[in-house]
């Protein structure tokens, strides 16, 4: 089952949380705010992915079954 | 006021155009004359079974997006037998694009066929509300006349859904769907990023359907004529007619109701060729005057410089302004309209208006085209609405357009010799949370 | 009334571990308070990555109510103070200094619904989820001063600079926060704001340089 990572931009803050816990699929911009690869998630990086979506304070980065 | 509107019709068809507007010029059409020429309002007396002729009439929304009509009533009707919900209709007549004075004008001289489509839409979905929402500081008198038309319809008696007059603050984001809905549920007229979509979840959590009034304007005509006669005009894949705000480098802006398809130099009359066109309004796209000559007003066609049809707006920039500093007035303009609630957007879009005035004029900073373009890519698809997609798509296109312009800047010259502003920008930017409301 | 006891029996040391396991709650509430207010003003631990603050929040808040509950039990087992199990969520149902535990009882209640409703967060409204965690600001001060009068552990010696300690960092700490906030740009001005800053700056500086400056955040507070 494919998941994808999303992000609610108005929710998002910029914290950055999610950005150190999974490097391979977030980058941060400019300004701090994530870059989200929208590929869907490789098993391996399953875990990274539950964990960065834990971690983000504002609850604003999803886990998403497409 | 807007200047003589006509209809354009396409050749072979001569009289079918113009549908929605009136086909004498200005006035307005009251009760008696929209029943005399219309015909009474075709209730189906079923949910659902107008949807069947919107898929065959191939009726997508006249908004901007484009977005088939039949597909967002199924949406609507099946939310609300899923969810036991009942729908609210909604006529979106905002117009928040400035440029654009289509809807405007529609309200005023046709009234009744967008109040038409009002009803049958809430028959389509069985919805037991609908709402009327307008920009009252386009045209002072619009409500007036609205209410006049409601009030000629309550007399006969001819509505069965009970019609809300609704008020837009003047912001360019009022429009939005979710900021509309927002609006509406007492919000400020800003976007809302929440799963599901609108006809889903929308107003006070009913299944919604917001549909633009030229469209409901041209479901109450396909309700009437049926899909043949609809596709009488325009191309196979865009089939209908559609209103256009045209505003040439010479005149004032006028509106026209043309077949879609028509080709561009018909509608923008002759152009020069070292001009440039701005097609789909300040979320659009500038084109070069000589490829956009070529070019026919329909999503296909216009794809070849990028470009799509959107809510009609053609504008041709006249030869003696530069394009660099319209661009640059414009995306300054759009900038203030941020919401600023998405972190991309809002430091984006600022710093590029920035960027942008530093290239409009002399010599301007070795990194400021440099930015514009990484900005522009990162403020892309990364907000709760298509706002900074809409300003990025505007700003690249005219980077590439202007490119001859930005070298001349470069060197510090300018070929343009009239500085008076030319696209229209409202005065005035939001300051507190009550101007969005 | 502690100075009466004479020997060492199940029941006291009981009590002694209620009472220190009562301080160390207390120390770890002041820090997850702290680490709360941190990780709303997006400050940093020096030497750690971002995502550590909101964990060592999150993680210290659970370490925090499991020695709440140590604490509890055995104030509740021990036979030296009758302290009913009711109680513990009931204010005022103790015979014995029914107030002062009472406030304890109190402070529970709040951790607990903070804990739980935090636990799942996903599943409920952002909103709800808010209100109640904000409901924390009141938890800490009655955790306080249930420790200062339920026992007068903290009025002496080395526990009183640990009672003051504690007062101290959490006042700063949302001083410092509500000073924050009110320096927060509200929504509606973001744009405007930055639109002039970064003119100014375009056309205050020199050309070479970028047009760049400090992100504007969009906090929702």
């Amino acid at each position: 089952m494919a998941e994808r990572l999303t992000v609610n931009p108005i929710e998002c803050e910029g914290h950055g949380a999610c950005a150190e816990l999974l490097p391979e699929l977030i980058s941060l911009d400019e300004w701090g705010y994530p870059i989200i690869d929208d590929h869907p998630v490789p098993p391996f990086l399953e875990r990274d992915a539950r964990a960065a979506v834990s971690a983000c304070p504002t609850l604003a980065l999803r886990l998403q079954r497409q | 006021m807007t200047a003589a509107t006509t209809g354009m019709p396409a050749e072979g068809t001569a009289t079918e155009l113009p549908r929605l507007l009136p086909v004498s010029g200005q006035r307005q059409e009251d009760w008696r004359a929209h029943v005399a020429r219309h015909g009474r309002l075709p209730y189906r007396d079923a949910p659902g079974r107008l949807i069947t002729d919107m898929r065959q009439a191939g009726l997508t929304g006249r908004g901007g997006a484009a977005f088939p009509v039949h597909r967002k009533l199924t949406a609507v009707l099946d939310a609300a037998n899923e969810r036991r919900r009942t729908p609210v209709v909604i006529a979106n007549g905002a117009e928040s694009e400035p440029a654009s004075d289509k809807d405007a004008t529609l309200l005023w001289l046709a009234p009744h066929l967008v109040l038409d489509g009002l009803q049958l839409a809430a028959e389509a979905t069985g919805a037991d509300q609908a709402i009327l929402y307008t920009h009252a500081q386009r045209r002072e008198d619009v409500g007036k006349r609205l209410r006049q038309a409601m009030a000629e319809r309550a007399a006969v008696g001819i509505d069965r859904v009970p019609v809300e007059l609704a008020e837009s603050p003047a912001r360019f984001l009022s429009g939005q769907e979710t900021a509309l809905i927002n609006h509406l549920g007492g919000g400020p007229a800003i976007p809302t990023f929440m799963p599901p979509r609108v006809t889903e979840r929308g107003l006070g959590g009913a299944p919604t359907l917001v549909q633009n009034v030229e469209t409901l304007a041209q479901l109450a005509l396909v309700a009437r004529h049926g899909p043949h006669w609809f596709r009488q005009v325009g191309t196979k894949t865009e089939p209908g007619s559609m209103l256009c705000t045209i505003r040439r480098a010479d005149g004032s802006p006028r509106i026209a109701e043309v077949p879609m398809g028509i080709p561009l130099r018909d509608v923008l009359g002759p152009v020069s060729h070292d001009g440039a066109v701005l097609i789909g309004g300040y979320h659009g796209t500038w084109a070069p005057a000589g490829e956009a000559a070529q070019l026919t007003l329909d999503n296909q066609s216009l794809s070849a410089v990028g470009a799509r049809v959107g809510a009609g707006v053609l504008i041709t920039l006249p030869a003696d302004r530069c394009g660099l500093a319209e661009t640059a007035r414009t995306v300054r303009y759009l900038a203030l309209e941020s919401a600023g609630q998405c972190g991309p957007c809002l430091n984006g879009l600022p710093r590029i208006a920035a960027a942008l005035a530093e290239l409009a004029g002399p010599r301007p900073g070795r990194h400021a085209r440099a930015d514009v373009e990484r900005w522009s890519g990162l403020v892309t698809g990364r907000g709760a609405c298509h706002h900074p997609d809409g300003t990025a798509r505007f700003v690249r296109s005219a980077l590439i357009t202007f490119a001859p312009e930005l070298d001349r800047h470069a060197r510090g010259r300018c070929a343009a010799t009239n500085s008076k502003p030319f696209l229209p920008i409202p005065r005035g930017s939001a300051r507190t949370e009550e101007d969005w409301l | 009334m502690l100075e009466n006891v004479s020997g060492i029996n199940s029941s006291t040391a009981l009590w002694y571990a209620s009472r220190a396991t009562g301080v160390v709650a207390l120390l770890l509430m002041t820090a997850v308070v702290l680490l709360g207010i941190l990780v709303t003003r997006q400050g940093r631990l020096p030497g750690l990555p971002r995502f550590a603050v909101t964990g060592l929040h999150r993680n210290l808040s659970l370490v925090a109510v499991v020695f709440i509950g140590l604490h509890v039990l055995t104030a509740v087992t021990d036979s030296y103070v009758n302290i009913p199990l009711t109680a513990v969520v009931v204010p005022l149902a103790s015979p014995y200094e029914p107030i002062w535990v009472g406030l304890g009882a109190v402070s529970l209640d709040i951790t607990v619904a903070v804990v739980v409703t935090s636990l799942l967060r996903r599943h409920l409204s952002r909103r709800v989820w808010r209100a109640v965690h904000l409901l924390a600001y009141l938890s800490w001060p009655v955790a306080w001063l249930h420790s200062i009068t339920a026992s007068h552990d903290l009025l002496h010696g080395w526990m009183f600079v640990i009672g003051v300690g504690c007062a101290l960092l959490v006042v700063v700490a949302v001083g410092w926060r509500l000073a924050a906030a009110a320096r927060d740009v509200p929504r509606a001005q973001r744009v405007s704001l930055l639109m002039s800053a970064v003119h100014d700056r375009t056309s205050q500086r020199h050309k070479s340089a970028p047009v760049a400056g400090a992100p504007e955040r969009t906090s929702r507070r």
